[in-house]
């Protein structure tokens, strides 16, 4: 690891005033809480602060539900929100999500906040042996582009960048509409968990909307029937402890045997975690006939854009989220 | 007397230490004034280095020296192989010269005080090349002939397949894997005067004192190699690799002792792989299932320096009856470092083709896969004109059939379902080779009726430590409990090579014989009992044996090998693309098994191998520059639990082989992982229609 | 750097180190305090061989840094056995041939045992899950499964 100095602030104010940022190279520090993407990141120089605020301790972690709905406190780590039976009843598809992350020892470690913040897989960025990547260093080039990209992203790419999101945690947060509470030296504020991570666009170094010296504070998740009657689909390689190939989050609300109101938001495929509203649309009104499941799937792949080792996902993508519907809709 | 011990289920003698972490593994060892060194690497696969700048790294703090090829001292590099090392070519000298010719070769060494002060300085090292073109993808490489061309023909097999009724040719990709034993290379080495110790993780100790002793110019006897325990090698420890000679090396300009341990990602770019495989098969047969012709290419990575080969093709000159057979082996030199023997080399790679086709060919003639084998099995070696020293085929395919119910199989694909998965049943035969090698033992019976028995053997997990001690132990005439093995020094009679399912073949009839001898001599000065605890009692000094044992040209005489047949059941969701493997059962004809607890294991951890091996391991390497894109343990999936078949059958078939060793046995290490691939892409055609030839089977593959 | 004075509970003694930043808890077991049990096999939180326990929670300590550790209790392989008396599931992993190499095995125990305090009861889908963090090349997994099984019924019964 690049040397830094480790603070442990006393309070989140002390912490906040430090200005740190995760996951920006142009921030004068980083913050570090459950560290189990950030150690991964120093030990592999991808990340080089001198200087790593902890927020351990500082920061929420309870879990309430109320009838407006789910509040995480951030520093909840991902192994107690998985098995709080509030959300095993209420919000299903959070806790699969989770369970069909990482290993017991990194779910026991790692924080919602940590989850959402967490940085991409893209080899490219993680081996400092390539010096180009725009994530890593601005301006570098992508060297995923026309590289080995079956991990990468066919949504919401650029020119710059074809970096997946790798939570599944955000994956099925998206599609039930959570939102993030922030917190800064000036104050706190709100927004849509679907408008928080950025697209790369030019920027890809730049990830999220926090400003220096933000940090995520909670996330809400509303109250709906369709939380309950939902599934995480996720197809990987292996049976489990893998990333997402691709992953579906979907979240029913049914009538009879119609589908009312569909969410659905997909991972390994997205620059960020994707939200699908057309499909949705299509599929208001629907039956769970396989036919008009597959035509309304088909339109993620709007806009979708394979770079060679990855065009896959984009068949894939349109199968997980039949899957995903079908199971969902078949549960009670 | 002692009951028999050879044949037991034994629990491993060292399982005590390794259960509550005592076990002391290389990179655990102390020595006063240990200090670290850092490898820096090149990031470029072909070329020079045009600079290096290690001031900033000079002056990082607790930097003892920063060693290029400009300052580092210049090494002997005397002449040496050993049975692992590439026959032609010449290894890799570290740091001798600015030539680049392969990702990840090293190209500075730091040491300093700490672990993290040595690190951090080698990324403060900057080094620029003047890159020159790479040759890094196989498609783009030109396969030339091994040195000695390596072409095999018998018959006429072009005209056989021209005028076969039935015939069918493809081609078969394996992709380069890494070993990934769990345990990181690691070594300690420390210097006093001219001698030098070396504590590392190696399958071979003595081979590592011959190659540093002629690395460094100086007597072999100089050099003493420790390595007791071994966290996995499965091949990746065979080889001495260039970071031991860096730590010798960096020790020396230290002064110090120095500890070099590679990182996960470096263990893609310094401790060799399976190499990346493209064969070309043709089957020709007649109409009755009879094989006419088999044509077998293969062509396989190496390196620019040295010509690796593997037996890739010498399965297929005997594994099936054919009067008419061609095999040509050919190597692509690339920019890449030396590959090596990864478990089952050669033949895990070269039946998964053989015995893909042979599926395909018993779907083109609508025969039973096993009725297919069987109407093909020979009554001898067909390749070497030698019989068989032993071999349980048959045995192996009945008994395997019968434990799998394969008899309820119905051939046609996509016949079997469970809910939304297509299920899949499919075959494959398996065999490696049953070698022996020189290997030396000791055996000393104390007066108080214990015994010490040593070899310079190695364990990287098959429980040497426990197998030899049985071997001892029942040889010797007293409980095992009184009899400890060592291992893992070279300062213990020198053992062959940990590797090629050879050690109990080799290893255990050395200590059969010491024990033996020491018993003897015990007995025979024991004043006329026949109680070996009683005789020490009285002679009240150490007896003491050692035998050089040395096989006899009984590998002139017979083909030896181990047979296998392994069957497996695979589900795959015909929409996703997952295939998850659930049942497997094995059948070995393996000769004598010493120990059927620890055997067994092997086997399932060799099964699990092989559903890496078809299902996702897969070195992914960039074919703009050669690095590996995956180079961790997240991206580089191996099974995990949830991979495991609930149902993993291992069934030794009864085999007693007079010819091959003196004990009977022929190992299973190496034959456990052969086989399996092509059983599950034979169950996932079955199963989906879909014929996949090139490995891992991910989920891409079957959308 | 400056170091830092961490106080914590290692197996049930008190134990006082000093530590730079930038060492992460199982540098600072091997390297500092000589508890080797806990091995390396990724540094990435991918193998789950340095798995431990920090205050009764399941990590990997190559992902946890030795500064976090503060006023924490941490449990090591080296606390596993109470004494010559091996815990049960290491004298099962030993009876039934559970381990090879050994590399993995103390990761394993360390995992095994926090599930089953955790779920006294697992079904096997469970335990596969749970131990998924765990890598094992060896082994083929069949055996470390069985045993964590054999040794939740034993419990049960007892």
């Amino acid at each position: 690891m690049h040397p830094f100095t480790l603070d442990r602030p006393r309070d989140l104010a002390a912490a906040l005033a430090l200005r740190a940022q995760a996951g920006r190279n142009d921030a004068p520090a980083e913050y570090i809480a459950g560290g189990t993407d950030m150690v991964q990141l120093l030990q592999e120089y991808v990340r080089q602060p001198e200087r790593l605020v902890s927020l351990a301790g500082l920061l929420d972690n309870r879990i309430e539900i109320g009838p407006q709905g789910l509040r995480l406190g951030v520093a909840a780590t991902m192994a107690e929100v998985a098995a709080d039976p509030a959300v095993v009843e209420q919000f299903p598809l959070i806790s699969e999500a989770l369970l069909n992350s990482a290993s017991p020892q990194v779910r026991n470690q790692a924080t919602m906040g940590g989850n959402l913040l967490q940085r991409t897989r893209c080899p490219y960025f993680r081996d400092v042996g390539y010096a180009a990547c725009n994530k890593r260093a601005p301006g570098s080039g992508c060297a995923a582009i026309g590289g080995e990209n079956r991990w990468h992203a066919v949504l919401g790419t650029s020119d710059d960048c074809i970096a997946t999101n790798p939570s599944d945690l955000a994956v099925a947060l998206v599609a039930l509409d959570a939102a993030v509470e922030i917190r800064g030296a000036g104050g706190s504020r709100s927004l849509p968990l679907v408008d928080f991570h950025r697209l790369p666009a030019a920027t890809p170094h730049i990830e999220t909307v926090l400003e220096p010296g933000e940090v995520i504070a909670a996330i809400t998740v509303p109250a709906s029937s369709a939380a309950r009657r939902s599934h995480y689909l996720k197809v990987r390689d292996r049976a489990s402890f893998e990333f997402a190939v691709v992953s579906a989050a979907v979240a029913l609300e049914m009538d009879g045997a119609r589908i009312r109101q569909a969410r659905i938001a997909l991972g390994g495929v997205g620059t960020k975690p994707w939200r699908v509203p057309r499909v949705e649309a299509a599929l208001a009104g629907a039956s769970l006939e396989p036919q008009s499941l597959r035509q309304a799937a088909a339109l993620a792949a709007e806009n979708a854009h394979g770079r060679g080792h990855n065009d896959f996902k984009i068949e894939l993508m349109q199968r997980a989220i039949v899957r995903a519907v079908e199971i969902a809709g078949a549960r009670a | 007397m002692t009951t028999a011990l050879i044949g037991q289920p034994i629990s491993r003698v060292d399982g005590r230490r390794k259960v509550t972490g005592a076990a002391t593994y290389v990179a655990e060892f102390q020595a006063p004034g240990l200090v670290h060194g850092a490898i820096v690497r090149s990031t470029v696969a072909n070329g020079r280095i045009a600079s290096i700048d290690s001031s900033a790294a000079q002056q990082a703090p607790g930097v003892i020296a920063v060693l290029t090829h400009q300052n580092a001292p210049k090494l002997a590099y005397r002449a040496h192989k050993g049975a692992p090392d590439p026959g032609i070519g010449e290894r890799l000298h570290v740091l001798q010269a600015d030539r680049v010719s392969h990702q990840g070769q090293p190209v500075a060494l730091v040491i300093a005080e700490g672990l993290e002060q040595a690190v951090h300085a080698a990324m403060l090292v900057r080094v620029t090349y003047a890159p020159e073109a790479a040759i890094t993808d196989i498609a783009r490489a030109e396969p030339v002939p091994l040195t000695p061309p390596s072409e095999t023909r018998r018959g006429d097999p072009d005209g056989a397949l021209a005028a076969a009724e039935v015939k069918l040719g493809q081609t078969y990709v394996i992709p380069r894997e890494n070993h990934n034993p769990i345990e990181m290379h690691a070594t300690i080495a420390s210097w006093d005067g001219d001698s030098l110790t070396l504590w590392d993780k190696t399958q071979w100790v003595h081979n590592v004192a011959d190659e540093i002793a002629a690395v460094f110019g100086i007597p072999a006897r100089n050099v003493r190699v420790i390595s007791p325990f071994v966290g996995g090698a499965f091949g990746s420890a065979l080889r001495t690799w260039p970071h031991v000679t860096l730590a010798a090396l960096g020790a020396r300009v230290a002064g110090r002792p120095v500890k070099i341990m590679l990182s996960r990602r470096e263990m893609y770019y310094g401790t060799g792989f399976r190499p990346h495989t493209v064969q070309r098969v043709a089957l020709g047969a007649s109409r009755d299932g009879r094989l006419g012709a088999i044509l077998h290419n293969g062509d396989q990575e190496t390196s620019t320096y040295e010509e690796f080969t593997e037996a890739l093709l010498n399965a297929t000159g005997f594994l099936h009856s054919c009067p008419n057979v061609n095999t040509r082996h050919r190597l692509a030199p690339m920019n890449v470092h030396t590959p090596t023997y990864m478990r089952g080399p050669g033949e895990a790679s070269g039946i998964f083709a053989i015995e893909s086709a042979m599926d395909e060919l018993a779907v083109a003639l609508n025969i039973d896969p096993v009725e297919l084998r069987l109407r093909n099995e020979p009554e001898q070696d067909e390749f070497r004109q030698l019989p068989f020293s032993s071999r349980s085929t048959r045995e192996c395919y009945q008994a395997a059939a019968e434990r799998f119910g394969w008899s309820r199989r119905n051939s046609e694909p996509r016949s079997m379902r469970d809910g939304r998965q297509l299920i899949g049943w499919g075959m494959a035969t398996a065999t490696y080779g049953a070698g022996r090698a020189p290997a030396s033992a000791m055996a000393r019976l104390l007066p108080d009726g214990t015994a010490e028995v040593a070899s310079a053997a190695s364990d990287m997990g098959p429980g040497t430590w426990t197998s030899m001690t049985q071997v001892a132990a029942e040889t010797l005439g007293l409980p095992i409990e009184r009899v400890r093995f060592t291992l893992g020094d070279t300062r213990l009679p020198r053992a062959p090579v940990h590797g090629g399912s050879i050690t109990m073949a080799s290893v255990g009839s050395a200590v059969q014989a010491a024990c033996r001898k020491a018993r003897e001599d015990a007995l025979a000065r024991g004043g006329g009992t026949n109680d070996v605890t009683e005789a020490m009692r009285r002679i009240g000094q150490p007896v003491e044996a050692s035998v050089d044992s040395t096989p006899g040209d009984e590998s002139q005489r017979f083909s030896m090998h181990a047979f296998g047949a392994v069957f497996v059941e695979v589900a795959v969701d015909p929409d996703l693309g997952e295939t998850r493997v659930r049942r497997i059962v094995g059948a070995y004809g393996a000769g004598r098994i010493v120990n059927p607890k620890l055997a067994r294991s092997q086997c399932v951890g060799g099964m699990i191998g092989g559903i890496g091996m078809a299902l996702m391991e897969h070195s992914v390497v960039d074919g703009r520059n050669g690095r590996v894109s995956n180079a961790n343990f997240a991206e580089y999936a191996v099974p995990v639990h949830a991979d495991a078949p609930p149902v993993m059958d291992v069934i030794f078939v009864e085999e007693h082989d007079p010819h091959v060793n003196p004990l009977g046995v022929k190992g299973v290490g190496e034959i456990a992982m052969v086989g399996v691939a092509p059983a599950i892409t034979n169950a996932i055609f079955h199963a989906t229609g879909k014929r996949i030839r090139e490995l891992p089977v991910t989920p891409d593959k079957l959308l | 750097m400056a170091k830092h004075h961490v106080t914590t509970t290692i197996n049930g003694d008190p134990v006082e180190f000093l530590c730079e930043p930038e060492q992460t808890l199982l540098d600072v077991l091997r390297d500092e305090l000589g508890l080797t049990g806990s091995k390396e096999g990724c540094a990435s939180g991918d193998c789950g061989a340095c798995s431990v326990m920090v205050d009764d929670r399941l990590v990997c300590s190559c992902l946890v840094l030795g500064v976090e550790v503060d006023e924490s209790t941490v449990e090591t392989i080296e606390g596993m056995a109470d004494g010559d008396k091996l815990h049960p599931l290491q004298q099962k992993f030993l009876e039934e041939a559970a381990l090879q190499c050994g590399i993995c095995t103390p990761g394993f125990l360390i995992a095994a045992r926090a599930l089953l305090v955790k779920n006294p009861d697992p079904t096997e889908t469970e335990v596969r899950y749970w131990l998924a963090g765990n890598l094992c090349r060896c082994t083929g997994y069949d055996k470390i499964i069985r045993s964590v099984l054999d040794v939740a019924s034993e419990m049960k019964r007892a």
